[in-house]
């Protein structure tokens, strides 16, 4: 209990036979920067739940950290806290915080920069995907923080499919398509990803709890490409689902077993991270990352689960906004890496 | 303890406001008011940002309060020109939930907390003059929530409380609120006088489900929004019901404008959680003579200004420039108004709700 999204993370992740994946694949040589970012003296990385650059190449990290609390002596336990998004130049040198003691900001969840620089903010605790401007100011909110906790803790129960309208539970990953249209992965609690216009109107929702094309266990990460094609890394599923802009099931890659962050990069012609992430409980299998076409073929791999550079602990975020030059958010190292692909 | 931390930390839920059915506003052919929003009228500095928004107030100096549920809850002060003034309470005892923050005629400034149960009276400057209600003591512990059926309701010790006013005589009432379904009446001195309603939820004259925001005219009449019963109560100043309005949606709140003739505003607000439907029959405010008629309705629900994300208290010392604050958006807006009744014909500047970010 004290572990749950541990224990969600590693159900998702280990439960089952294994299935083999592309372990073959031929291996992409990289390195890792070293104190890619820099910070304040007296300022730490909690565990690194998201990472994503902007145009001019600044670094936006969200991270898990400080001390989140809960309020006694009061009508109802309130919880306080756990989680800061940071700013760095592209050299990695710390900028400034955004959010500073945002009633939004808990348990993070990811973090992404749309075309217009806009950073939206997804925390799975307070439940809420935040749209700041590149000044830091906020310009849309979806979702609302429960406004207390339970006591004792009560188990969500629920078939994942959620209801047609902002409320998430536990939300993972959010993107765009080119027209502005916002998808939500309402992934932990619920199963589903939410649909809602530019201006945050809820359009429609598709998936709940389940093993059937279109259903889902966990949702790590959801992907947009140029057509509109929503991609979600289905973790426990052991796959990454594909659907049309309208969330019609498309195709599934069961090539990766345990599909967790992603990303696609821009061009021409695009590419697919996929980390195939290590629970918390191991470091000694999986850890590795693919990049695959958009199809589902494998192009390579690179990495593995551990504790030194050019390993990963836990990937839970990817950039790829310079297709050879990735940022890797680590929630088990509590650090982001920078790599160089060759 | 660490460990109970963690795990009831870990395992939110929502568990908020009583679920109560919103509903739709009965009364037909009700003029649209024409407005012009202000854009980003208050100026943070750096850094700073609001929270749910629940609570904003002026003072007579134009000054805006606003109340609001950050990390932690704040009161904040900005100048007639929206500059940010200072910071009020920081670190203070009584804040843990903003619920509510009015001013007086004196401009004293009085702050609702719904987390630690006060209403605290601030001098102009920010000094505490007065408190009512206790904070329950931290050493009980961490207790279980939801809690079982509501203790009896006490003079001096309130219960999730909602709002504050005062009838020229400095009497003060307050709405009391999330858990006791009472109005009470204190004197000037927070000395229990009456009360109407009890801890027990009803539907009846004289019961409340969720007295959730409180105005008092200048004739000393108490307007209580009873937003579980979907109803606007009146009350004489002895806490006598002598009206109720029933056809105007859900009660979530209510102001009486400033000045000798006097307006009411009440908010069919749309309901936390943007449901289906919802954006289509909430989220209006309406606009009343003190005798219950209607003069004209304004606004709708969206996700960017000026549309309405569960608008939950509005200024309206001035009714025809009027401090809106809401939930879910972490805004306030303001709303300015070319006339005191209904212009025919629509403002070039009136905005539809959903139109253009700010």
């Amino acid at each position: 209990m004290k572990n749950l999204k541990q224990a969600l993370l590693a159900a998702a992740l280990i439960a089952g036979a294994p299935l083999y994946a592309q372990k073959d694949a031929p291996e992409i040589k990289f390195d890792s920067v070293p104190n890619a970012l820099q910070l304040p003296a007296g300022t730490y990385l909690g565990e690194v739940a998201g990472v994503a650059t902007n145009s001019k190449g600044n670094i936006f990290v969200y991270t898990r950290t400080g001390h989140p609390t809960i309020t006694i002596g009061t009508a109802r336990p309130f919880a306080h806290g756990g989680s800061r998004l940071f700013e760095f130049d592209p050299t990695g040198k710390y900028i400034r915080e955004i959010g500073k003691d945002s009633y939004g900001f808990m348990f993070a969840g990811q973090v992404r920069i749309d075309p217009a620089d806009n950073i939206w903010v997804v925390d799975q605790m307070t439940e809420m995907v935040m749209k700041f401007n590149p000044q830091g100011r906020v310009l849309m909110l979806l979702g609302r923080k429960a406004e207390n906790v339970s006591v004792p803790a009560r188990e969500p129960k629920s078939d994942g499919a959620g209801r047609p309208q902002d409320l998430f539970s536990r939300p993972t990953d959010v993107a765009w398509d080119a027209a502005g249209n916002i998808f939500v992965a309402d992934g932990l609690g619920n199963a589903r990803i939410a649909k809602f216009d530019k201006d945050g109107k809820f359009i429609k929702s598709w998936g709940k709890r389940g093993t059937a094309n279109g259903e889902f266990s966990v949702i790590r990460s959801i992907a947009v490409d140029a057509q509109g094609n929503v991609y979600a890394s289905d973790t426990g599923n052991k796959r990454v689902q594909v659907f049309d802009n309208d969330g019609n099931f498309k195709t599934a890659f069961s090539n990766v077993e345990g599909p967790a962050a992603m990303c696609i990069t821009k061009g021409a012609s695009p590419f697919l991270y996929v980390s195939n992430t290590n629970p918390p409980t191991d470091i000694d299998h999986n850890g590795e990352i693919y990049k695959m076409q958009l199809d589902g073929t494998v192009v390579g791999k690179f990495g593995k689960a551990g504790k030194l550079p050019k390993e990963f602990g836990t990937t839970a975020a990817i950039d790829c906004r310079n297709a050879n030059t990735l940022y890797v958010g680590e929630v088990g190292n509590l650090r982001v890496q920078k790599l160089m692909l060759h | 303890m660490k460990r109970f931390l963690i795990c009831a930390f870990g395992l939110a839920l929502l568990v908020g406001a009583p679920a109560f059915a919103q509903k739709k506003a009965t009364v037909e052919n009700v003029p649209e008011m024409p407005f012009t929003a202000v854009p980003n009228f208050l100026k943070l500095p750096t850094g700073e940002y609001l929270g749910e928004s629940v609570a904003v107030a002026t003072n007579s100096k134009g000054h805006t309060f606003v109340y609001h549920r950050s990390a932690n809850t704040r009161l904040f002060e900005f100048d007639a020109a929206g500059t940010f003034v200072k910071e009020i309470g920081a670190g203070f005892y009584g804040f843990e939930f903003a619920h509510s923050v009015r001013v007086d005629k004196d401009d004293n400034i009085w702050a609702v907390d719904e987390g630690t149960n006060m209403v605290i009276k601030f001098s102009p400057d920010g000094r505490v003059l007065m408190v009512i209600g206790r904070r329950p003591p931290a050493l009980e512990g961490a207790t279980a929530y939801p809690v079982g059926p509501n203790a009896p309701a006490q003079k001096y010790i309130l219960c999730r409380p909602t709002d504050v006013g005062w009838d020229p005589q400095g009497n003060i009432f307050v709405s009391d609120g999330y858990c006791n379904n009472r109005v009470v009446k204190y004197d000037k001195n927070g000395r229990f006088l009456a009360q109407v309603g009890s801890e027990k939820v009803g539907k009846g004259t004289g019961e409340f489900n969720l007295p959730h925001a409180l105005q008092v005219d200048g004739q000393g009449h108490v307007w209580v929004s009873d937003r579980g019963n979907n109803r606007w109560v009146i009350l004489d100043n002895d806490l006598k019901p002598i009206k109720e309005i029933t056809n105007l949606g859900t009660a979530w709140t209510a102001c009486i404008s400033g000045g000798p003739h006097q307006y009411a505003f009440l908010s069919n607000s749309n309901p936390n959680g943007n449901g289906p439907g919802t954006w289509d029959t909430t989220g209006e405010i309406y606009k009343l003579e003190l005798d219950g008629t209607v003069l004209g309705k304004f606004g709708h629900p969206g996700k960017l200004a000026p549309g309405f994300q569960v608008v939950h208290m509005l200024d309206c010392r001035n009714p025809n420039e009027l401090v809106l604050g809401e939930i879910e958006s972490w805004r306030v807006q303001k709303f300015v108004f070319k006339t005191t009744t209904p212009a025919k014909s629509a403002s070039t500047q009136t905005k539809p709700a959903g139109a253009g970010a700010n």
